[in-house]
């Protein structure tokens, strides 16, 4: 049965259509949905007719409608024999109408199970399940919205993020070459285990450790909290499982993160530039600096 | 007076055969997104983006570069350390410390040897930060989260890299504060349980910081912790572009 001769009411088509082409929806699409609504009010309209409506095949359907009218109406009257007929429907689609759709669709409001479940491949239903089953059908495309992947909002690599990358390079190196011309980096006299310099201070990244020893047993300062913040650091996304990427969302994960950098800052800070000689605590305004990088 | 026309050389075959379709240096290139689409494909180094990336991205304020930063660090690091290379030997021990006098004379003799160390020096210390600020900058955009939880423990594993080839670089000019500093950092695995011994020695080839010790850290320096470093760094940028570039914006 073609559009044509599918009764339907050209009321709610126009209706829809309108709708739908001010909603800024693509002309081809819209026409599918306002034909789909035109059908169904008319089904709805008229129960009696759906009713006594012969039971036909999807096969048939689609071979015998030309793709725009491969009958709009067969997701709602196809009854069970659908689900039999189904793969024949699939190999037939190809030939009838090349762009149908085999859909599963679950048919609540199906009257009645004219066929038996087909047995190869599909499960039985359990015993004392509900009397519910899924079903395919053909609709053809004009009932269907194409989803498509997303394209997004992108930009080319080249130039947009190299031009950036280039410049941010560029900075960044001009700003190291100027620091290096000017400042000379340390080379003490030469080394001497005979002779241990006051204060002797570890790297900078480490005095927040060394920091840390002033409090603890070594063996916790310099082996279990460094373990743990290793291992912690490695496990954050596998112990943190919230979805989202929004802070508003995301305050106890970023309250504690910041918490332990700021914590880690502050005891590097401190062993920087708050440790004297002896590795007591000293004002760097007052007694000096005590820090080399 | 005749006219001589000169071949254009970018139409010669050798040019050809250089760059690939797409590349900027082509003759014929035209700024259509099919071309630059092929200029990122079509060459070896772009190659490590993807052709399009998410416009947020972009934004300076998002990732503030300091990925793309860490590893511009790492590739300056890496020509300013080859260089120094060249007027370094790790030897403390027999005829004195050959070490430290190759320092001096790359202060004072090596042309432009004073500012490569300069630069080598402080791009070590500018690492450590861009590294742990981009460590902090993935958190609080929440980019670590699936499919990326992998690349941030890769990431994890870079940052101990990090630390570990600045730390092992610090003891190589052989000076009061290399030693002292490295004597104490490594005091600590002193204390770890029942392989104390063991991981001392491990570390410093000897109970104490010796001219071993220098040997052994050069070799972990120049090539050991590089070679691994490039390794998790390939996997870290290749992931990126598998877990479909960028994380996306707040």
């Amino acid at each position: 049965m073609t559009w044509e001769e599918v009764p339907k009411d050209m009321g709610v088509y126009q209706q829809t259509l309108d709708a739908q082409l001010a909603g800024g929806t693509d002309r081809r699409v819209a026409e599918g949905r306002a034909r789909s609504k035109a059908i169904r009010a008319y089904q709805q309209g008229h129960p009696d007719e759906v009713e006594e409506r012969p039971v036909r095949a999807p096969a048939a359907a689609a071979a015998g409608g030309d793709g725009a009218g491969a009958s709009a109406a067969a997701p709602a009257t196809v009854p069970a024999a659908a689900a039999a007929a189904a793969p024949a429907a699939v190999g037939a689609a190809p030939a009838g109408a090349a762009t149908a759709t085999v859909v599963a669709a679950a048919p609540a409001t199906l009257p009645r199970r004219d066929a038996p479940l087909p047995t190869g491949g599909i499960p039985a239903p359990k015993k004392g399940a509900p009397e519910k089953h899924r079903l395919l059908a053909l609709v053809p495309p004009e009932g269907i919205q194409r989803v498509e992947r997303q394209q997004g909002d992108r930009v080319n690599v080249w130039p947009h993020l190299l031009l950036e990358e280039f410049i941010a390079m560029l900075i960044l190196f001009a700003g190291l070459l100027v620091f290096s011309t000017f400042l000379n980096a340390p080379l003490r006299e030469v080394a001497n285990p005979n002779l241990t310099p006051n204060p002797s201070k570890a790297p900078w990244y480490f005095l927040g450790l060394q920091e840390l020893l002033r409090y603890f047993h070594p063996m916790v300062a310099g082996i279990s909290i460094p373990t743990f913040i290793l291992v912690g650091l490695a496990a954050v996304p596998y112990v943190d499982r919230n979805p989202s990427v929004l802070p508003g969302d995301r305050k106890i994960a970023i309250t504690l993160f910041t918490v332990l950098f700021m914590f880690g800052a502050v005891l590097t800070i401190i062993g920087s530039f708050f440790r004297g000689e002896g590795y007591n605590w000293i004002w760097p305004w007052a007694q000096g600096v005590f820090f080399e990088l | 007076m005749a006219r001589i026309k000169l071949p254009d050389l970018r139409e010669s075959e050798v040019w050809k055969s250089m760059f690939r379709p797409g590349s900027i240096y082509r003759k014929g290139y035209k700024d259509t997104s099919r071309d630059r689409a092929l200029a990122t494909m079509n060459n070896v180094l772009w190659h490590l983006h993807p052709t399009k990336v998410k416009r947020h991205g972009l934004k300076l304020t998002y990732t503030f570069c300091l990925g793309g930063i860490s590893f511009f660090l790492f590739v300056l690091l890496t020509l300013t350390g080859i260089f120094l290379m060249f007027f370094y030997r790790p030897m403390a021990d027999i005829g004195g410390a050959v070490a430290y006098s190759d320092m001096q004379s790359i202060r004072t003799s090596v042309f432009f040897g004073d500012l490569v160390r300069n630069l080598h020096r402080w791009g070590a210390h500018l690492m450590v930060l861009s590294v742990t600020l981009h460590m902090a900058r993935v958190f609080y955009t929440g980019a670590y989260k699936p499919p990326r939880e992998f690349n941030w423990v890769v990431g994890v594993v870079l940052l101990f890299l990090t630390l570990g080839l600045s730390f092992t670089g610090y003891l190589l000019p052989w000076d009061q504060l290399a030693i002292w500093a490295i004597t104490v950092g490594t005091s600590l695995a002193g204390y770890s349980p029942f392989i104390a011994k063991q991981a001392n020695f491990l570390l410093l080839g000897g109970a104490i910081v010796s001219p071993n010790t220098l040997l052994r850290w050069y070799v972990l320096h120049v090539l050991a912790l590089p070679f691994v470093l490039v390794l998790f760094l390939a996997v870290h940028f290749w992931r990126i572009r598998k877990d479909g570039g960028i994380s996306g914006p707040l």
